[in-house]
């Protein structure tokens, strides 16, 4: 019987830890974790260029993650792409005028949506949207740009 | 009473007819007759590679003859189903050569184990049949050693422990004999004639080794070029005069079983045209 | 003309192995509803095959995590992306090195152990005396076995992935100073279910295939100390390239 005994709490111990580490891939390597489930707010706002970005991409405000991207569509009438924010309902003191930009994590980080703080006494409510936005900026037209600006100072010369 | 004892009748126990086997090109068996009768220990003898152990495989449905017919009790082995033929095994006992105990349970366990496959009995009685079983073989007080402790003899016994433990109507021993020190044949010697005669059943005791089998076994056959070269009790086999059965009762190494291997002539061979190529 | 002849005639052997194999994981699949009752016998082969490569699977994962996050530093802090450390050894661990790290050191120490008990248990005519005793050795010694295997190898792959990811942790944010917060977010920013869910499919398929092919070599071994030893290389060998075969397929599949 002791044998038993031995066999039935390492084999306890065994999968106990293999659902913990389950539990921890599922939750803490993933973007699953924190406000996905709770209380949250929608917002949305439009984009001439969303670029990379993806659903699931944080949200961010002055660097920390208030929510996540829920949807892109594009906008068959008005040619721009609208971008559905489903943003933590603890931050619900965000200024209406504040403005949206999609940003590169480093390198080779994905991108994501950082807002910036407006100055006005209203805060953006449920269903709302962010009017003042900008693009992502897509490499290749900065560098066309850079050329186009070169060759027209060497034309000057 | 298990379902091999059920329709008695003078019908012996078990039944060869015509029995046919071939391994490659080898025929092991060519129409061999046999007939295994109620109550009693029949030895079957041969020497190696005469098809024994075979045989024995043949009438537990191990293997499957080319020809002929066995049948054990109401069960014709060569066609049966596999589950009909696990019906039939349940009232088979077996003791294999060196034991087969099962090596990672203990000996308690290995004995119980055709009971808790089987059966659905409290634990107290599984425990109450067990020890009683293993009390029959002298080792009740081996019960929690592992199969590794044990010596060949003990192993063996255990195993018979296991072998009686469904209370089987038939019960074989493949090579009960070999690799024993003498105190232990002598054991093993008398357990079998008395598990026979208490617990009223039949046993097929498959050997070479004539001299104990003379105080064990009630019959004998002794297989020889896959047939029965001779059939009667121990003591008219010892006095026989068939020159193969003389041969292999007296163990004598030259007769009609050759104790060369075919081979071509030995002059030749050392002086051929071979050996100075 | 002799080599072609000896090329058909290994594709063939070839062929009927598979062929054996699958109708032996077909007798294994019609048995398991049963053989999952007898729960004491397949929790005993988890603690076998699982609990027992605890030890080596921990070991083995931290270190790989490690040296991951060792080598993706020096990759990353080329282009001052070291940020994505988190990201990038999660999801190797995650996909690729968990299921198939850890199903290559199953091969070695829980399959070649499955492989030699069965492969024993048959030399000494164990198996045979269960037959005798009316008992399917398929249902009583292999089936809990290879359940044991099927259980235990996800449940690996996720404690080999976790431990992983901390020795990557310990490397990446501990020893070469990559910040937490951005080490952890990142990776939440960019692994997703479906990576997950990558990873835990390859470990149960990885681990049908390992368990599948050490209970079949144990089986199917020559009843010899040589047999059995064959039987238990052939499980290694066999064991890892078809994992890394799978992996591909599923790989490719999935993308």
């Amino acid at each position: 019987m002791q044998q038993t005994r031995t066999v039935e709490l390492g084999t306890g111990l065994f999968v106990f830890l293999g659902v913990v580490a389950l539990f921890f891939l599922t939750t803490q390597t993933t973007g699953f974790s924190g406000f996905m489930g709770g209380d949250a707010y929608r917002v949305t706002a439009r984009f001439d260029n969303i670029g990379g970005l993806t659903t699931r991409a944080p949200v961010t405000m002055a660097g920390v993650t208030i929510g996540r991207v829920e949807a892109i569509e594009f906008d068959p009438e008005r040619l721009n792409a609208r971008v559905t924010m489903r943003i933590d309902g603890r931050y619900d003191q965000i200024p209406d005028d504040s403005e949206a930009s999609i940003l590169t994590a480093g390198l080779l980080g994905g991108q994501y949506i950082g807002l910036g703080a407006g100055g006005s006494f209203d805060n953006l409510r449920d269903g709302d949207e962010i009017y003042l936005t900008q693009s992502a900026i897509v490499l290749e037209n900065l560098i066309s740009r850079f050329l186009f600006q070169q060759s027209q100072e060497d034309q000057d010369d | 009473m298990g379902t091999l004892r059920a329709d008695r009748g003078d019908r012996p126990l078990v039944e060869i007819r015509g029995l046919g086997f071939r391994r490659g090109a080898v025929k092991v068996f060519d129409g061999l007759d046999l007939d295994i009768q109620h109550g009693r220990v029949t030895a079957i003898m041969g020497s190696s590679g005469a098809g024994k152990t075979t045989l024995l495989r043949m009438i537990t449905g191990q293997l499957r003859p080319d020809a002929g017919s066995v049948r054990v009790g109401p069960y014709d082995v060569a066609t049966l189903s596999v589950d009909r033929l696990y019906e039939m095994r349940r009232n088979i006992g077996m003791l294999f050569q060196n034991g087969a105990l099962l090596t990672d349970l203990d000996v308690f366990e290995n004995v119980a184990f055709p009971l808790r496959e089987h059966t659905r009995l409290p634990e107290r009685l599984i425990r109450h049949i067990v020890l009683t079983k293993l009390e029959a073989v002298g080792l009740r007080g081996a019960a929690r050693l592992l199969p590794q402790a044990l010596s060949g003899g003990m192993a063996r016994r255990v195993a018979l422990a296991r072998a009686v433990v469904m209370d089987p109507d038939l019960l074989i021993y493949d090579e009960p004999f070999v690799g024993l020190d003498p105190i232990s044949m002598g054991v093993v010697v008398r357990l079998i004639r008395r598990l026979n005669e208490a617990l009223g059943i039949t046993s097929i005791v498959i050997s070479h080794d004539i001299h104990e089998l003379r105080d064990v076994s009630d019959h004998s056959f002794l297989l020889g070029d896959g047939r029965v070269i001779g059939e009667g009790a121990h003591r008219e086999l010892m006095a026989s005069e068939a020159p193969l059965v003389r041969q292999f009762m007296h163990g004598e190494a030259d007769g009609p079983v050759a104790f060369h291997y075919p081979a071509p002539d030995y002059a030749d061979d050392l002086f051929g045209p071979e050996s100075r190529g | 003309m002799s080599v072609l002849r000896e090329l058909g005639e290994s594709f063939v052997s070839f062929l009927r192995i598979l062929g054996d194999m699958a109708l032996f994981l077909l007798r294994l699949v019609m048995y398991t509803p049963r053989g999952l009752l007898r729960f004491r016998l397949v929790v005993h082969q988890v603690h076998n095959t699982g609990a027992l490569s605890l030890v080596i699977i921990m070991i083995s994962g931290l270190f790989v995590g490690m040296v991951l996050a060792l080598q993706g530093f020096d990759l990353l802090a080329r282009f001052n992306s070291e940020d994505a450390l988190g990201t990038a050894a999660a999801l190797a661990l995650i996909k690729e090195l968990g299921p198939v790290v850890t199903a290559l050191l199953f091969a070695g120490r829980a399959g070649t152990a499955l492989a030699s008990e069965i492969g024993l248990m048959k030399a000494t005519e164990q198996l045979s005396a269960m037959e005798m005793m009316a008992v399917d050795p398929m249902r009583r010694v292999v089936l809990p076995r290879f359940l044991g295997g099927v259980i235990a190898m996800p449940l690996l792959v996720a404690i080999f992935t976790a431990i992983g990811i901390f020795g990557a942790w310990l490397v990446g944010v501990v020893m070469m100073g990559v910040d937490a917060g951005s080490f952890w977010s990142q990776m939440q920013a960019n692994v997703s279910g479906d990576e997950i869910f990558e990873g835990v499919f390859k470990s149960v398929v990885f681990g049908i295939a390992a368990s599948l092919i050490a209970v079949y070599e144990g089986y199917r071994a020559w009843p010899t100390a040589e047999g059995v030893g064959r039987a238990t290389t052939r499980t290694v060998v066999l064991t890892a390239v078809s994992v890394l075969i799978l992996d591909y397929m599923i790989t490719a599949a999935l993308l």
